[in-house]
């Protein structure tokens, strides 16, 4: 009798689970084929190329981590950059201080960015998502004025210049210095954190994040404390931001409050929103074309952020799925 | 005493600025259910207006403080009726981006235009001196302010209280269908509502183009004020706007003069307090959105 | 008589000047299955939001097992042991069915910190999911996304999800609502299924008269915010009061 009520939801099953088993297939293939490419990407392109790919590696993690908050929990944050900031200045302060080798500076700045954003996170998580925006970004630009003013300690707005890579640690030899092989430590580290980020979304505590995102009343009707995972996807997100953000300070050779800027809180949001935010790698794909649209709009035009702005605005009002997300629905809907 | 005073009246005239901003603010999230993220970039298109009709066409300030307010009021019914329109009744999150976007748009768009430079507008001549008060000599503009910013805030709540525009407006806010079927021609509001908040934004605008530097920066930095401010005094209540904004602005006064060193984050600190013992604000009701 | 399993005393919910709760007070016994019914904005829902942590009571208080559970949050109470089902469907319409049963499995088994182990590997919570959904008769669209599920058998959902989080106390609000006579029967059947396993104590809002004379051993009518009769179907069907409240409520529309 029950299958007599649900004849129509059983053949859409059906469908969906046809074109599901193909993706399962193909999606680890066409990763690794993906991750061999970039690994190449050296040897085969032009010089210019590798810095451009060194971007598109640290934006795309810094885009993801924003999306574990974003389409993961359904929280929209207008602050990201605070955390990406918090680690590259983290970075430049212990490699112009201390010297120390680069993971340690990594590990430390994913410490320090997750710290400000259990702060931030505290204050922003326990009203809905209105105020979420709004506090996100305030806060976000809090830190930003923080430091623009404390000269003594962050130099103002000229930053934290004048720091060296040296070793990377762990016993590695490698010569940090050469593009090639930074790109290439970016490549690994960000495959790596992109694993982790992926496991935590497909995990139990990922299964709570989508459904909080989905119906956060439901969930804590459930019994589950809702604001606490909010906060701790918050806190992961964070730190994930501020690795990305350690990975760019010693390729941009510089750590100013530009970092911390709303606008460049805005860059997840539009690499998300292009991409599509309702897959794991869209982040990524968007971070790629973002990247790329940017390198060559700025070619002939200062104003950047203007495209950057309408095309956001297109996207939400007519391409909601992001590209990626748009092609992926019609392959998957065929 | 005298230095008390001075802070006092500091504080009154950023008071009465934030005040016109944030119940901008508002009024619009009340009928739109958005916040404009786009505010201060209109508050800030009210200043370059100004600038644009004083400084270049030479005319001068009264009439801008009419015709600039009413440009922006016409900018935003285009933003209303192409842009937010096609995301109601989508999730709140679309109409944050929407807002989000517009207010990159028109921040590039003024550094475009106007440049990255600061601008100037001197204030009308009748104020341009200073008036003193209880032994404080005192700018008569900022003094203008203060009473402007009153006098706006009478005609406001009359408005919503007294008139039937008003009560129209409010039915709007409580429940778009049951305004809906009562007649009410609810788009037409939503728009009117919309190009009021932004008229009210420019308002703020010009009043401080003569007070404060005319930057591109100037919208980020006022937006983010009055976000402080409906979170301190909740988000959505009139009379919260008008609170959140005294309390901000005896923090910018009083803060500015005796804790300098930490004047910077004494709003958010403020901020923070308030979300810790009340979180819907200390005029808000009800559970927040 | 035992003691009593859930109890609201003197409730009271004011939203600017109305009453919508005014002074309920009500006793549910253990394994008691009590409909609770009433015109339209008689305060059911309200009441419910009481009793499940939605809203805080302006004033009254509400005991769970003797214990003071008034305002608490609703992931508190449903640790304890209440668990209620909306009016509207209220499922994860993008999740798998399976998925919305996982969440509330997930969380009554405190495992929604577990971070680094893939959901699906969790062999032991997807076969208790199963269980679940095969008590419904939903195993077979464990698969499918619940947002394409036929209205029944999401409303059945919502009821999978209750039963998940294991609960003592279920809060049912119009179970039944906008199902076709044969889905009302599905799940008539179904409640009383579960109501004679003796793992739970039910308190249903419904507007299906059949269903409540059908199901419940007591009713509790309300009216304007306040109980207005108490008692079998018996007394409930020759109440001269109720009688007027419902004609008065039809004549008025």
């Amino acid at each position: 009798m029950s299958r007599h009520l649900s004849a129509s939801t059983a053949s859409a099953a059906a469908a969906a689970g046809r074109s599901l088993l193909g993706w399962r297939l193909g999606v680890p293939l066409i990763l690794a084929l993906l991750v061999a490419a970039l690994a190449a990407l050296p040897a085969l392109a032009p010089y210019f190329y590798i810095f451009v790919g060194t971007e598109i590696l640290i934006m795309g993690l810094f885009a993801a981590s924003f999306n574990l908050i974003f389409g993961y929990t359904g929280m929209l944050s207008f602050g990201h950059a605070a955390f990406f900031g918090m680690g590259a200045y983290t970075t430049a302060l212990l490699l112009l201080h201390f010297q120390v080798p680069l993971v340690w500076a990594l590990l430390a700045s994913m410490v320090t960015s997750a710290l400000l954003a259990a702060v931030i996170g505290f204050f922003s998580v326990r009203l809905g998502e209105v105020y979420f925006a709004m506090l996100t970004l305030a806060f976000g630009m809090m830190v930003y004025a923080v430091a623009h003013q404390w000269r003594s300690f962050t130099n103002g707005s000229d930053g934290i210049t004048g720091f060296l890579l040296r070793d990377f640690g762990l016993g590695l030899d490698l010569q940090l210095a050469d593009p090639a092989v930074y790109y290439r430590v970016v490549l690994v580290i960000v495959v790596i954190a992109a694993a982790v980020l992926y496991l935590i979304t497909r995990s139990s505590f990922g299964l709570i994040l989508r459904a909080i995102s989905e119906n956060p009343e439901r969930v804590a009707f459930c019994g589950v404390d809702v604001r606490r995972h909010r906060l701790a996807a918050f806190v992961i997100a964070g730190a994930f931001a501020g690795l990305a953000g350690a990975l760019f300070a010693p390729f941009n050779r510089v750590a100013n409050p530009d970092l911390l800027h709303w606008s460049q809180s805005a860059e997840p949001v539009l690499m998300t929103i292009l991409g599509g935010a309702g897959y794991f790698l869209g982040p990524f794909f968007g971070a790629a074309v973002f990247v790329l649209l940017e390198t060559w709009i700025t070619s002939f035009t200062e104003r950047w952020m203007l495209v950057l702005g309408i095309v956001l605005a297109l996207l939400v009002m007519f391409f909601r799925r992001g590209v990626l997300g748009t092609l992926l629905d019609r392959m998957l809907s065929r | 005493m005298q230095s008390f005073i001075a802070a006092l009246l500091n504080s009154l005239d950023i008071a009465m600025l934030l005040f016109i901003i944030a119940v901008g603010l508002n009024i619009i999230f009340g009928v739109l259910n958005i916040i404009n993220f786009a505010h201060g970039g209109l508050y800030m298109l009210g200043a370059y207006f100004t600038y644009a009709l004083v400084a270049r066409l030479d005319l001068p300030f009264w009439p801008s403080l009419l015709l600039a307010p009413l440009a922006v009021a016409a900018v935003a019914v285009v933003i209303e009726r192409l842009v937010l329109r096609r995301v109601y009744g989508r999730h709140v999150t679309d109409s944050l981006l929407l807002t989000f976007a517009l207010l990159l748009i028109i921040d590039e768009s003024v550094r475009m235009i106007w440049g990255s430079g600061i601008h100037t507008v001197r204030p009308p001549e009748i104020l341009r001196g200073n008036i003193s008060f209880a032994g404080v000599s005192y700018p008569s503009y900022s003094l203008f302010v203060i009473v402007a910013g009153v006098v706006l805030l009478a005609a406001l709540w009359l408005l919503f209280n007294r008139t039937r525009i008003g009560r129209i407006v409010r039915a709007a806010a409580i429940d778009r269908d049951m305004a809906q079927t009562v007649g009410i021609n609810v788009p037409l509001v939503v728009t009117g509502v919309f190009a009021f908040g932004a008229w009210l934004a420019a308002v703020g605008g010009v009043v401080a183009a003569p007070m404060r530097a005319i930057d591109p920066g100037m919208g980020d930095r006022i937006i983010i004020e009055s976000f402080i401010v409906v979170v301190i005094g909740g988000l959505g209540s009139f009379p919260g706007a008008l609170l959140g904004a005294l309390v901000l602005g005896l923090i910018h006064g009083f803060g500015g003069r005796y804790l300098p060193e930490i004047n910077l984050v004494l709003p958010y600190i403020g901020m923070a307090l308030v979300l810790l013992l009340r979180p819907q604000g200390l005029l808000g009701r009800g559970a927040p959105a | 008589m035992s003691e009593p399993l859930l109890s609201a005393r003197d409730l009271r919910k004011t939203f600017g000047g109305v009453h919508a709760v005014d002074g309920v007070s009500l006793e549910i016994r253990p394994r008691e299955m009590v409909a609770l019914i009433g015109p339209n904005g008689a305060g059911k829902t309200t009441f419910y939001n009481m009793l499940s942590g939605r809203m805080k009571p302006s004033s009254g208080r509400v005991y769970f097992r003797g214990r003071d559970v008034t305002g608490l949050p609703p992931h508190a109470i449903s640790r304890l042991g209440i668990s209620r089902s909306f009016q509207i469907n209220n499922i994860f319409g993008e999740l798998t069915v399976r998925q919305n049963v996982e969440v509330a499995l997930t969380a009554l088994h405190r495992r929604t910190f577990r971070m680094f182990r893939p959901a699906s590997r969790d062999r032991e919570l997807l076969d208790e999911a199963d269980a679940v959904l095969e008590r419904l008769g939903l195993v077979e669209l464990a698969d499918t996304r619940a947002g394409v599920l036929s209205y029944g058998d999401k409303r059945l959902l919502e009821i999978a999800i209750v039963l998940a989080t294991r609960p003592t106390m279920v809060l049912l609000d119009e179970p039944t609502a906008g199902m076709t006579p044969e889905e009302t029967r599905r799940v008539t059947r179904l409640i009383r299924g579960l109501a004679e396993t003796g793992e739970y104590t039910f308190l249903i809002t419904e507007h299906d008269m059949d269903v409540v004379f059908d199901l419940a051993e007591r009713i509790v009518v309300m009216h304007r915010g306040r109980l207005l009769a108490e008692g079998t179907a018996e007394e409930i069907r020759s109440n001269r009061a109720v009688r007027e409240a419902y004609l008065g409520e039809e004549e008025s529309a």
